[in-house]
């Protein structure tokens, strides 16, 4: 997805958690935020993102808060195209 | 033996037995209203004992003992009047014939209801009134539901000695203006119900008694027609009509109804009960049921009246499908039409992955079809695309309260209101959006309660007959959070807090926080003054009442969500309540009023990508395992793509299927030129609703859904209030909708043996805890059930928090403002917001196609005298609207409604493009957009847009695809 929209997205998310009291954890808060709310593939993108090194369109606040939280927030494997999708166990 | 008159009572659906607790039976009219009293007052009434609250009429009392007094302008609704000397009775020591209605009980007395003088008395009234009636019985619409005619045969008239010649009215003309009603003032008897009814019920003031003595008519506004009066047509005069005076055009035309159907309006979020009268298969006439709970018998122009859509011809009826949205549509049988879908679904998934494909369910739908829709989603794509319209509204909602007070939904009953002092409304416009709710608000508001308004706009209830804001703050759009804080800081500064709430029932740690952040100069209302663009004084004003005034209670709509900050802003509010003790009992609260009928109820059942049944995050292992047990299957445990994401992700080329099932995302949601370049994308989009709406233009298959009056199920309004939704004809495709998703849940290989929606409720309770004590038996029984309904609670709930907050304890929440990034510049030097009207509901799918047109055929843009000058732009002018996103036309209303550097449209018609407007930021936590605020620019055209000549083309063209008419080549 276009990573200047999730960029947006996560800085403002980034924006509530920054106004936090505890800095250490609204980092941790905004990780969790994206973690329960975002889909694998955007979350795949922003971590790609950060990881690549350049994320200056990210505030400092969420580029920090994605470092700290990277494992957390790398979604597990794609599953293959499943066929039929789920069905019955 | 003596009769006790409870009052109140347990309610319950017609069907069940009386809900009024009354020995006069339900659908009695008591001819006076219920006094609530702790004082109980024995009398008898021709012998009989009864015991009844005191205050209560002689008349009320006479039914509570099993009789009946003749009565004519005396109903139940309404205060009595006393005006029409029918009511006479006879009270043993008093001198005369006191009318019953006006006698309040006393202690001992003994009331006889017939004797040969009352007789005579009664006899005399009637021939009189009679005198000055025509005598068309036969011919009358309101033969056999006429309250004249029986009391004429209940007095036993006989003969009129003055004959008919003399002086009458029956030559007057009737007034055939209103779309719904007619006034046909021969055959009133100016008892006065409709102008009691208007001014008590409805609020609207907009009828009189004009004249004096013989000369008395009624008169909508000054001698106006009623469409060219005030009247808003709610039809609560129609209602109290005892004649043929007020009647329904539907029931001219038809005859009277012969058999009817409790059920729940369709339209807003307050959720009003109707009987559905029909004859045969067809719908005469919606009356609001006296015993709904959420409306006590009042209705608004919506629910009473604009039901006509549901046998439009624009209907489709069979289901269609095409592989490209290039070609025109062919009607298939539901067999090959759901095969299609579920083949193409399996196709992508196939090719694209297991994520690609997705569905969006709606607030119209019922519980149990939303339900079925997030776990045919789950279940049979084996994902968690499942987002609900919830989405565009409520979403911070949910986020927010859930965050402070623990649960996501509104803590009050509509009857709260009646114990509220002070009344803070904030970016609602409950006379509009909300009626019924906003003619209870005026009422309590001309008992005394004080009002504070926050909204950018001078809403009605800023000043309106009898009512008047005590403070309105006229904020600047997107400033939300800065007012709330503003409001905090004084409450905290000013040594407002209820402390000792606070300690008891708040996270005292959390408390601290906020209350530092509030408390900083920065926040208080002369600093951030020229933000909000409220005067501090204004700000500091609402505070003190808020906080002081008694019970303070917030009411909150769309202008609170539907911004960047929509969360942060719910948080906000809930802080308030926490820290001033307004939540956990009558009266206070946080009460979201919700858009659409069911919003609560959507949301309730999973329909959101994160979050299963009863708001139980996706990522909780114990939860998916319960569903996984009961579902037999593996559920995906990732979030799912919201509506936005799977737009975005459509353009990516990584979503390429969508079922929707009553949702119009091309018209509802924001931008859309993005929202249709990304429908374009796809290669499966599958419609299920009544109308080939905006999306369904890029659709592929159709299914045609079933309107409300077709099909079973419950809605949830916005006091979390479940009530039945019943079939009162069959659908009109052949299939209720909850049968379509279960077909193509087979095609896709996931059975859903369903037989009934109560059995879709059963699983619901089963898997829910705050469901867990629901069942459609219950329901019947008590006429609505407000969730939680479970073991501690099994009556349901009307006020939540009452002790302890759901969550244990409070939590306050540090809600620092962050303007938006939709600012003004030179070239966007305007903000724009966006709002509903009485008259139409949301995309107008439903409203265009009634008779409601009369009052709003197209959108317009209202705009300052002052911007409209600058622009050299006069009343009635076409102008141009362009944002960042897009650039549409509309025609301009000048008025001080809005304040300079606003301007303010609605969204009902598809070609007005509010929504080409509208840009993609969203509120921060919820994606829900911000609806509120875009920067504009406003200036005189022409013509329509480029967008407007596309998007005519395109409808011309689509509209040609369909069946019967002529496709033109492509």
């Amino acid at each position: 997805m276009e990573i200047a929209h999730l960029c947006r997205m996560a800085n403002q998310i980034g924006r509530f958690y920054a106004g936090q009291p505890d800095a250490a954890e609204s980092r941790k808060a905004a990780a969790t935020h994206l973690r329960r709310f975002w889909d694998p593939r955007m979350r795949r993108e922003l971590v790609a993102h950060v990881e690549g090194g350049g994320a200056e369109d990210l505030d400092p606040f969420v580029r920090e808060a994605v470092r700290e939280h990277l494992e957390f927030l790398r979604p597990a494997d794609t599953p293959a195209p499943a066929s039929p999708a789920a069905g019955p166990r | 033996m003596t009769v006790v008159a409870t009052g109140g009572g347990a309610g319950g659906a017609k069907a069940s037995g009386c809900a009024c607790g009354s020995a006069g039976g339900c659908g009695t009219d008591h001819g006076t209203p219920l006094r609530a009293s702790g004082t109980m007052v024995a009398l008898t009434v021709d012998g009989v004992a009864v015991q009844v609250p005191a205050g209560t009429s002689v008349m009320r009392a006479a039914v509570e003992a099993g009789r009946s007094v003749p009565k004519l302008c005396a109903t139940d609704s309404l205060e009595p009047f006393g005006s029409c000397r029918l009511c006479l009775v006879e009270i043993e020591g008093r001198r005369g014939y006191p009318a019953s209605c006006t006698t309040p009980v006393e202690p001992g007395m003994r009331v006889r209801t017939q004797s040969p003088k009352l007789a005579q008395l009664r006899r005399g009234v009637m021939e009189l009134y009679i005198s000055d009636h025509p005598l068309d019985c036969l011919t009358c619409a309101a033969n056999g539901d006429c309250e004249l005619q029986d009391m004429a045969g209940a007095v036993g008239l006989r003969e009129v000695r003055y004959g008919y010649e003399g002086a009458n009215h029956r030559t007057a003309v009737k007034d055939r203006s209103n779309p719904y009603f007619d006034f046909d003032p021969s055959k009133c008897i100016v008892c006065s119900r409709c102008v009691r009814a208007c001014e008590e019920i409805q609020g609207t003031h907009a009828l009189t008694i004009s004249g004096r003595g013989f000369a008395s008519v009624v008169s909508p506004g000054a001698l106006e027609s009623f469409l060219g009066s005030e009247c808003v047509s709610c039809g609560a005069c129609v209602q109290a009509c005892p004649t043929a005076t007020l009647m329904e055009k539907s029931v001219v035309e038809a005859g009277t109804p012969d058999r009817s159907v409790v059920t729940t309006c369709a339209y807003c979020g307050v959720g009003c009960a109707f009987e559905a009268e029909m004859k045969g298969n067809e719908v005469v006439r919606m009356t609001p049921y006296k015993d709904g709970k959420a409306n006590h018998g009042h209705s608004c122009v919506k629910g009473r009246f604009a039901w006509g859509y549901t046998t439009h011809r624009d209907r489709i009826t069979t289901p269609m499908i095409r592989r490209s949205i290039d070609e025109p549509w062919r009607e298939v049988s539901w067999d090959e039409a759901i095969g299609y879908a579920a083949a193409e679904f399996k196709r992508i998934q196939a090719q694209h992955g297991r994520g690609a494909v997705g569905g969006i369910s709606s607030s119209r739908c019922t519980n149990e079809e939303t339900y079925l829709m997030q776990k045919f989603v789950r279940a049979a794509f084996g994902n968690n695309n499942i987002d609900t319209c919830a989405r565009v509204c409520h979403s911070p909602t949910g986020f927010g309260l859930k965050a402070t007070l623990g649960e996501s939904a509104g803590t009050q009953d509509f009857d709260s209101i009646d114990h509220c002092d002070v009344i803070m409304v904030i970016g609602a416009n409950p006379t509009d959006a909300h009626p019924v709710f906003g003619s209870r608000l005026k009422r309590r508001i001309r008992q005394g309660a004080k009002l504070i308004v926050v909204d950018p706009r001078g809403i009605d209830l800023v000043r309106t007959p009898h009512v008047a804001a005590a403070h309105h703050l006229a904020l600047r759009p997107g400033t939300n959070v800065a007012i709330v804080n503003a409001l905090a800081h004084v409450i905290v500064t000013e040594g407002l807090v209820q402390e000792a709430y606070v300690r008891e029932r708040c996270e005292w740690a959390s408390f601290e926080q906020w209350r530092d952040f509030v408390a900083h100069p920065d926040r208080s209302p002369e600093a951030t003054a020229s933000v909000t663009g409220v005067p501090a004084e204004t700000v500091r004003g609402a505070a003190r009442l808020y906080a002081t005034g008694g019970n303070a209670a917030i009411y909150y709509g769309l202008g609170v969500t539907e911004h960047s900050q929509g969360s942060t802003m719910v948080m906000g509010i809930a802080n308030l309540a926490m820290a001033t003790g307004n939540v956990g009992r009558p009266g206070v609260g946080v009460n979201p009023l919700r858009g659409q009928n069911n919003v609560q109820g959507s949301c309730d059942m999973g329909s959101f990508p994160h979050e299963l049944p009863g708001y139980r995050h996706i990522l909780d292992g114990e939860t998916r395992a319960l569903f996984e047990r009961t579902w037999n299957v593996t559920l995906d445990p990732e979030p799912g793509l919201r509506i936005p994401n799977m737009l975005d992700a459509a353009l990516d080329g990584s979503f390429k299927g969508l079922y929707l099932e009553g949702e119009d995302i091309a018209q509802s949601d924001p931008n859309t030129e993005h929202v249709t370049a990304a429908l374009r994308r796809m290669e499966c989009i599958v419609v299920q609703d009544l109308f080939l709406n905006e999306t369904a233009k890029f659709a592929h298959v159709f299914l045609p859904g079933s309107s409300f009056l077709e099909k079973d199920g419950t809605f949830t309004n916005a006091e979390r209030r479940i009530s039945r939704v019943r079939q009162a004809v069959p659908p009109v495709a052949g299939k209720a909708d909850w049968e379509i998703t279960v077909a193509l849940a087979e095609a896709m290989g996931y059975p859903m043996p369903y037989r009934h929606p109560s059995e879709i409720m059963a699983e619901i309770a089963a898997l829910t805890p705050t469901f867990h004590g629901v069942t459609y038996e219950r329901i019947e029984a008590h006429g609505s059930l407000q969730w939680p309904v479970n073991d501690a609670a099994p009556e349901g709930t009307p006020i939540m928090h009452r002790d302890r907050f759901v969550r244990g304890l409070g939590k306050f929440m540090v809600t620092e403002f962050v303007a938006t990034e939709e600012r003004v510049t030179p070239r966007f030097p305007l903000l724009l917001t966006t709002g509903r009207i009485l008259s139409q509901y949301n995309v107008g799918a439903q409203t265009r196609r009634t008779g409601n047109v009369v009052w709003h055929d197209e959108d317009r843009l209202e705009i300052h005298p002052h911007d409209a000058e600058e622009r050299s732009i006069k009343d009635g002018d076409r102008v141009e609207l362009r944002s960042r996103a897009g650039v549409t036309t509309l025609r301009a209303v000048v008025t001080e409604r809005v304040q300079p550097g606003v301007v303010y449209t609605t969204f009902h018609h598809p070609e007005s493009g509010a929504n080409v407007i509208t840009t993609d930021n969203s509120d921060w936590a919820t994606n829900c957009p911000e609806y509120k605020v875009t920067a504009v620019q406003v200036m005189p055209v022409v013509s329509a847009s480029a967008w407007q000549e596309r998007f005519q083309a395109f409808t011309e063209r689509q509209e040609g695809f369909l069946p019967g008419h002529d496709h033109q080549p492509a």
